[in-house]
Formats: structure tokens, sequence, C-alpha cells
């Protein structure tokens, strides 16, 4: 794919800037990268990065309350922030002519957030009531990026909640907000994206103008989270008091996507040869032929792809009748893995994966919040904004014998496996 | 928290020496590119819209075959369950393709193609690198023609789908959304959105293959094609691929619904839920209505993007819910008005009472000049960011296609909300939001919720 010109620079303070111009539509994409996600809070404080993401919203020295989302929708945008286990990203997408104004509120909260007891209230139930919407009160709440980590992984920062415990969200304070903001929220530690239509110099003095005075602080050192795979198969039983079938997810541990990015896409392209498709091996045998699973799905990443630094997983999870037992399904995948490492997929079925990843690539770009927001976390991760547009390439690069690898590195003996069981009495 | 040395205080963080700075006015706005489209009817009697959008290399197809139950009431009608096995096996065998060869077509030209049906249609949605166009037109010529609906692929998603079916009935908002159709509904095809256990074990292979004969017709429907091709030529190259698709009579729509009449809400017993779903409903009005931009205004000022009334007062003042949003739904022939709001139990009631004062509200206190210009605005603008990509343009189009609407509409939109007035608004917001005019569901824990739901009133209790 032909990469569209990227500008980057980094201001005194030590945003770096990314630009993406493209006059294809007369709308503009900004968003800021944060370098902190839910890895880096402390014990007692799981969910802080997130409650802390809802925080940026409610105003800064500039803005009132609720001012941030009128200004964005008065002027024709969308908005929206989210928390990663290594990033929080905030981002608008508006009419091109909107560009200045969505500069200055991301310029205004990364200088002067306005933090309250009042909206940290409030945010806190807000927050309680997103978890029960999306965890407690529906079905495979969680499942399985809340549950497997804490298989997976050991430390805390790898195997806790990131939504958080009630009780932690309730003790977090406003002193723990302006330490947290002191600490993480510096320009150094921060990447802005600008995609859409705009004129490159201008937008630059633009940036110069709005973020050149957000005051110097150093980047905090990032901690490594480096922790050991497992050495055997770690197992845990979860019970799910909405869920009417039983589910599994398996985790394994993936290269570091930092250091060797090819290495880490052998494993994507291996997830597609699994489960993507009716044609691929897994959908093939375990829901057509075996009907062992009602659904099934493989990746990297517990968000998607390349979204975070390493440690990093894989997983292959499934829904699957109280018939089949959790065994014979992972018998049933274990053998496919084992056929897949030893003798390695056919030449199609990379050239399969290797379109279809080309088409969610285009797809993926042209949608200009998915662009924006992929360019930045690009930048902020790999230090590359330009890797989303060489993936396809290097997805195609990937050989049938480093697939076969992969699937041979995914061994029982260093895994975790999540087994969910709807309550007593099963369905509701 | 450990904390680093030395940090500020939060008053400290909040302030700068400068202090509060102005905001920047908006720039000028350029338009955005004429639609080079082509809107034809086909000899087979399939609209087809075309639209050219370069923006990356691939084409978005949409196919809407309006696909409802001709009964008058779902009563021993295996319509649902039938068409449900038809829209999970369509794609799964022709005369020359099995279904992992479709799978595999597909695939190597980076495509896919989906298959989904509701009380109103079936639809087949898909996408390819725009170099394979010619693949997916060629599959989907294939399945519209000639899907044989193999035995043991008919048999095998009959099993599926109970799973799925069973899987889906577990989610809170789906339990919901079943309730409430069937409160506004009754036995009207357009209330049942899934079969039933029993009737999907009662659909055969033959039933399936008649309802294909019968039903899955060009007469009626409408494929729109969005993305690097030029019109004219997709347009043909869709009337050459699919010159054989042929059928008798015209595809069946969804015979009228019965107005939504204002009353109490029904409290569905969800046992254990720690949270409740609000879902309330109102007669409203069609895009083709002279009031719907005024309405569509007022709609946003209400619950219908986060600046409005009833968020910022039951989530970011109060905290009783993460989501809520007030929405118009279109059907075939008219339209409704839903709220939706998603609380804890022990504010549930406070949450509906909140609900209702806000629409008491809107039509009494109406939106003021500044509500309304920040309403249109997003309205105009988040039109234009919703279909800037190929894919957001081939739903929004279809789903105005289905409406007997067209490209034009959608160009002419923005002149329509800018001509609003905040009288018109006002008018609309004192007929349409009426607390009166609501009727609803509210699901959750009825042991919790019924003390001060009765309180409140205006919910019959189970």
């Amino acid at each position: 794919m032909a990469s569209p010109e990227l500008h980057r620079f980094t201001l005194p303070n030590g945003l770096r800037v990314v630009f993406a111009p493209d006059p294809s539509a007369p709308v503009v994409g900004v968003s800021v990268h944060y370098d902190v996600g839910f890895r880096s809070e402390p014990e007692g404080r799981t969910g802080f990065a997130h409650l802390f993401e809802h925080l940026m919203f409610q105003g800064s020295e500039s803005l009132e309350k609720l001012a941030h989302f009128r200004i964005v929708q008065s002027s024709g945008g969308t908005f929206n922030g989210s928390t990663h286990p290594d990033y929080t990203d905030y981002y608008q997408v508006l009419p091109s002519a909107a560009l200045e104004r969505a500069l200055f509120l991301e310029a205004d909260r990364m200088r002067a957030p306005k933090i309250t007891a009042e909206n940290l209230r409030n945010q806190i139930d807000v927050v309680k009531e997103e978890i029960r919407l999306n965890v407690l009160n529906r079905p495979y709440g969680g499942f399985p990026w809340i549950l497997l980590p804490p298989v997976l992984f050991q430390t805390f920062p790898n195997a806790h909640n990131g939504y958080g415990d009630f009780v932690d969200l309730e003790n977090a304070t406003v002193e723990d907000c302006a330490a947290f903001f002191d600490t993480y929220y510096s320009p150094a530690n921060a990447v802005l994206t600008v995609a859409g239509l705009f004129d490159v110099s201008e937008a630059r003095a633009l940036v110069e103008k709005h973020f050149g005075d957000v005051p110097a602080r150093p980047a905090p050192v990032r901690p490594s989270f480096a922790e050991p795979a497992p050495s055997g198969e770690l197992r845990t039983t979860h019970v799910d008091a909405h869920a009417p079938m039983p589910a599994l997810a398996i985790g394994y541990r993936v290269p570091d996507p930092v250091t060797d990015v090819d290495g880490y896409l052998a494993y994507l392209v291996l997830a597609g040869v699994l489960t993507d498709g009716d044609g691929s091996r897994l959908q093939q045998r375990l829901v057509h032929r075996e009907q062992l699973v009602t659904d099934l799905s493989a990746g990297c990443g517990l968000f998607g792809p390349l979204e975070a630094r390493d440690p990093d997983t894989f997983t292959i999870s499934a829904i699957h009748p109280a018939e089949v037992t959790a065994d014979r399904v992972i018998a049933a995948i274990d053998e496919e893995l084992a056929r897949l490492s030893e003798e390695p997929p056919s030449a199609e079925e990379l050239a399969k994966v290797t379109a279809r990843w080309a088409s969610t690539m285009h797809k993926e770009h042209d949608r200009l919040t998915n662009r924006t927001l992929g360019l930045g976390s690009a930048e902020l991760l790999f230090g590359r904004a330009e890797l989303i547009y060489e993936l396809p390439e290097r997805i195609a690069a990937v050989t049938v014998d480093e697939v076969a690898a992969a699937a041979k590195a995914l061994r029982p003996d260093s895994r975790a496996i999540l087994i969910v069981e709807p309550a007593a009495g099963g369905a509701e | 928290m450990s904390a680093p040395a030395t940090h500020r205080s939060a008053e400290e963080i909040g302030r700068t020496e400068l202090g509060p700075r102005p905001l920047p006015d908006l720039g000028t706005q350029q338009p955005p590119a004429d639609l080079s489209h082509v809107d034809t009817v086909l000899p087979n009697g399939l609209r087809v819209i075309a639209v050219r959008r370069a923006t990356v290399p691939m084409v978005e197809v949409r196919l809407r075959v309006p696909f409802a139950d001709p009964a008058q009431s779902t009563k021993d009608s295996l319509h649902s369950a039938q068409a449900e096995i038809l829209a999970n096996t369509v794609l799964t065998g022709t005369a020359t393709r099995d279904r992992v060869q479709i799978d595999t077509e597909l695939a190597l030209v980076g495509g896919e193609l989906d298959s989904v049906v509701d009380p109103e249609r079936l639809s087949i949605s898909g996408s390819a690198l725009a170099s394979g166009l010619d693949t997916l037109l060629d599959v989907l010529r294939d399945v519209l023609t000639g899907a044989v609906y193999p035995a043991d692929e008919v048999e095998r998603e009959r099993t599926r789908l109970v799973e799925r079916i069973m899987l889906a009935r577990s989610q809170p908002n789906v339990i919901a959304r079943e309730a409430l159709q069937k409160h506004l509904y009754g036995d009207h095809p357009y209330a049942k959105e899934m079969p039933e256990a029993d009737e999907v074990a009662k659909v055969s292979r033959e039933d399936v293959r008649a309802l294909h004969a019968k039903a899955l017709l060009p007469r009626g429907s409408v494929l729109a094609i969005v993305g690097d091709v030029e019109p004219e030529q997709a347009v043909s190259a869709i009337q050459d691929a699919l010159k054989d698709w042929q059928g008798e009579g015209t595809a069946q729509e969804l015979a009228p619904l019965p107005p939504v009449q204002g009353g109490d809400l029904v409290l569905v017993n969800r046992p254990g839920a720690v949270q409740s779903q609000i879902r309330l409903s109102a007669q409203a009005i069609t895009r083709t209505d002279p009031r719907y931009p005024a309405l569509q205004v007022a709609n946003l000022v209400f619950g219908g993007f986060f600046s409005s009334r009833l968020v910022e007062n039951i989530r970011e003042d109060k905290g009783y819910t993460y989501s809520a949003r007030s929405h118009p739904e279109f059907t075939a022939h008219g339209a409704t008005l839903g709220v939706d709001a998603d609380t804890a139990s022990d504010v549930t009631a406070a949450a509906l009472l909140e609900t209702r004062y806000e629409l008491a509200k809107l039509g009494l206190v109406p939106p003021t000049e500044s509500e309304v210009d920040t309403a249109r605005r997003y309205a105009i603008g988040s039109l234009l960011t919703t279909t800037s990509s190929q894919a957001g343009l081939a739903s929004f189009l279809v789903n105005l296609a289905g409406l007997g609407l067209g490209v034009e509409w959608f160009v002419g939109h923005p002149e329509r909300l800018q001509k609003v007035t905040a009288e018109e608004v006002a008018n609309v917001a004192l007929e349409f939001f009426a607390p009166g005019n609501f009727t609803g569901v509210v699901v959750g824990d009825a042991t919790k919720l019924a003390p001060k739901l009765k309180a409140l009133g205006g919910i019959i209790l189970p």
C-alpha cells in the first residue's frame, strides 16, 4: 500500500506530533495518546487509569464542566477516550473548520485540567454503571479480557482487573488524581496526531500556539512489565451467573511486538489460518465438522493486535454446549495446532489471510477515527506511525514455516486456561 | 497511592498564570466533494445505487431485500424460523461452490459476504478489494440464483441457531428489546426478532428452498455499491452479473404497524439483575415529513447526543447511568422515538422520574436558540463524518433507500437542518415528547425495584 506522507516534529516541551494530511473529505481527526495505561496503576487503585480518563473530560482551566462535549458537538464533531494496558487515548473527529478548536481543547486539558471532589464522585458513579453494564449484569462480562490475565500472569500490573474493583474506585482521591496527572500526563509522555484535511504549515503554527506553553515536565521512566511465561498449564474456573453456556479461553504468550514485530505478525497470520472464515482450520473442524463449539475466535492482544507492549497474549476462545466438555474442545484445538506445526499451512491459506488483512487495513484507514488512533498508537508504542501502512506488506511476507513455528510455540505446557461455567441451574 | 516525591495539588494543576483562554472561532468549512452516482432500476426490478468514493481501493456492497412475514400475526407462522435458517445457510452452497469454496474465493480477493435477516428485510452485505469486484458479484449471483441449501448445512445451522438464540436471550439488552417490541406490537410480525427453538426444529430444507424461490426477489430490492468504482461501470457489471436473478412479484414489505399509544410501562422481572434497562417508545414521524428536521433537532436536544438534557442530567449530574440515549427508529411505513437508559437497581425509579421530567420539560421549556444551534451543527457535522467512509456511506444509503429515498435526500439534508427554527423545534417537542405519548418496559430485579416503582406509578408490576 502506498503510504501517505507523514510529517513529524517535537515541541520544546517534549510533545511528539504526527501529521497525516489527506484531502479526500473535509473532515479532520485529532488525538492525544498518553503513555500510561492500567498496567501502571498501583495496587489498591485498580481501575484508576480508566477513572482518570473520565476526569479528563470534566473541565479544565478555560472550560467548565460539560463544555468539552458541547464545544466538540456544536462544532459538528464526535469525541471519545479509551484506556488500554499501556496507553490512554483521547480523540475528536470533526468537520475540518473545527481543527483549531480540537487542538485548543486537547491543549487546555493537557495544561490545566480541573479536578474536583464533586466531579470525581460523579464519575466514580458513572464508571460503576459502566462496569455493571459491560461486566456485572451481562453474560460473559469481562470474558476474556478481565478474566484471563490473572490466570496467565503472576505480577500485579499484568494480572489485575483494569476496570477496577468498586472498593478501589471508591477509595480514589483528588490527591491521587493530582499525583497521577503530574507523573504521567506530561507533554513529553504524549503523542499528538492530526489526520485528514488540513494545511501542514498552518496546522503546525496552531499546534505551537496552543501546546507551546504547556509546561515541560519530565517523562516518567517506564518500568519493565516483563515476567516469565508460565512454566506449566495454569487453569482457573470462573462461575458466571448470567451465562447460558460454558466457555473457555486459552492464553499464550507471544514475541515482544516492539523488538520483534515480524515475529509477532506470524501469530497474527496464524490466528487467521485458525479462525478467519468458514475455510479456516478451527472453524471447519470445531464449528462445522464436529460441532463442538457455537462460537470461536483467535487473535493477538486482548484489545486487538499491536495495541500493547510486552508481555502480550495470544488467545483462543470459544463458547460451547454443556454436552461438550472443555477438555474435548481443547484437545481438538491442540490436535490442529500440532498438525500445523508438523506440516505448514498451504500457500493458498496464507494468501487468503494476507488479502483479508489488506482489506481490513484499507477499511480501518477509511474510517478517520480509526486511522487517527492507529497512527497515534503506532507512534507511541513503536515510534513508527507508518507501521500501520506497512502492515499489509509485512503480513504478506510471513512465510508458511514461520506460521508453523508459531503454532509449535503455542505449547500446552506453557499456557493459561480459563473455564467459564454457568451458575447452577444453567440458563436463566 | 504511591505518589512521586513531589507533585502539585489539584488546585495548582488547574490554573496557569495566564488564566482562562478564549475559545477559537471555527475556520472556513469546505463542502464535501460532489458524489458521482447512478440510481437506476434494472430490468429485473432491482434498484441499484452506485456511488464513486475512491478513498481506499475497496468496494462496499449492501443488498437489501424486503423479507417480511406476509401473515398478519406470528401465531402459527414459521416465517421467522425459516427466514433465520435461510439467512444462515444461503452462503453455504451452490451447484458449483460449497461453503469452504465460497469463503476461499472471497478471501482471495480480500472479500467477505454476510447475510442477516430481521422482521423487515434480508440483508446481504460485504466488501472486497476493488480489483475483486467481479468475484464478489459472481458469488452473489451464484447464491441468489442457485443456493442449494445442502441438507447437512441446514441440519447443522438448525442446531447452532438454537444455541445462538439462547446466547442472545441471555443479554439484558436483547431481553429488553424483545419485551418492548412485544409490549408495543403484540403478535405483529415486526415484534418477532428471533424465532423460538421449537419453531426452528420444525423447519425443513424444503421450507427454506421454497422461501428462497418465493421471497428472495429482485423487484422491490435495493443494491447499494460504494467505492473505488465508476458508477456506470459498476451498474453494468451488476446488471450483467445479476441478469438471471428473476422472480414473480415484488419482495414482501412489512405490513403497516399500529401506532404506539402512550400508557403504563410494564416491569419485566430479571431476578439477580444488578442493573435495569429502561426502554420507552412513542409514535414519531418519518424522514419525509416536513417536520422531520425539527424532530431530529428536538431529539438531539432531549437525549440524542452527549450534550443533551437527558445525559447531562442523569449521567453527568446524578451519575445514575453510563449510557442514556434517545433515538428515532424508522420502520417501513412509520417511525417511533425510543428512549433507553441502563441504571443501577437502587436508582432505577429515580432515573425514570428524571426521564419523565425531561420529556415534559422539552415541551414546556423548549430548546433555546443555543441548544438548537448546537444540535443542528452536530447533525450536519456528524452526517459528514459518518458518511466520509465507504462503509458508512453504503450503509447510510441502503437504509435511506429502504425508506424510498436516495442520494438527493442525503445531499439536501444539511440545508433542511440549516433552515430549522427554534419555534419549529418547540412545536415538535410539545407534540411528540409529551410523557403521556410514551409507553415501554423496565427490565430488572422486581424484588429490588417494586417498592420505589410502585410509589412512582405508571408502571404495571408483575
